[in-house]
């Protein structure tokens, strides 16, 4: 039982690990917040369960503390997103495709 | 004691998102870049409750993870539209 925790909780490690590499090295507010939200959502989610794994006392409140990152830090990224959307932060300069102007104008044009 | 390894690999995510915090060009970067170290804070918290046996930093893990929704969302809504 205590090798499975470990083993969950080193895959989560480095998922986290990922996470804030992936916040140095990339060039644009919106890529930096993707790295940002998915790999540690993922990292935080297994490293709490699998400590919960490693010491079977403690599962009911490790669960409780996952779920609860599950579900609110997707909800405070969106809203980041959305500010920083809103308040005119450009997109960097090898984007392709900006969506949420096509959208804009074409709500424009009724 | 393989936490050891776990927390140094932890440890160096932190650094990173630190190095962009302070190095960041606009002040949602900032913001990205706290609310990444605030959600690798809260499992650092619960790997260290791990560490040294306690049962007692499973609540503050909790009680952080609260507090920082809550912030990360009023600093949105600022950089959104102002106070």
């Amino acid at each position: 039982m205590h090798v499975i925790g470990t083993i969950i909780t080193g895959i989560g490690t480095i998922f986290l690990f990922i996470g804030g590499l992936g916040v140095f090295r990339l060039p644009d507010v919106y890529n930096r917040l993707q790295a940002g939200t998915k790999c540690t959502t993922l990292g935080a989610f297994l490293t709490i369960i699998g400590v919960g794994i490693m010491h079977p006392g403690w599962l009911p409140k490790t669960l409780v503390i996952a779920l609860f990152v599950l579900i609110t830090n997707p909800i405070s990224n969106h809203a980041l997103g959305r500010a920083s959307r809103r308040s005119g932060v450009p997109l960097c300069d090898r984007s392709v495709v900006d969506k949420a102007k096509e959208f804009e104008e074409y709500k424009g044009k009724g | 004691m393989s936490e050891i390894i776990f927390l140094a690999i932890i440890g160096l995510g932190i650094l990173l998102c630190l190095l962009r915090m302070l190095k960041g060009p606009t002040a949602s970067d900032r913001a990205v870049a706290l609310d990444t170290m605030a959600t690798i804070t809260t499992a650092l918290l619960v790997l260290l409750g791990s560490f040294f046996g306690r049962y007692v930093y499973l609540d503050v893990a909790l009680v952080y993870a609260v507090l920082t929704f809550v912030g990360l969302v009023a600093i949105a809504r600022f950089l959104e539209k102002g106070i």
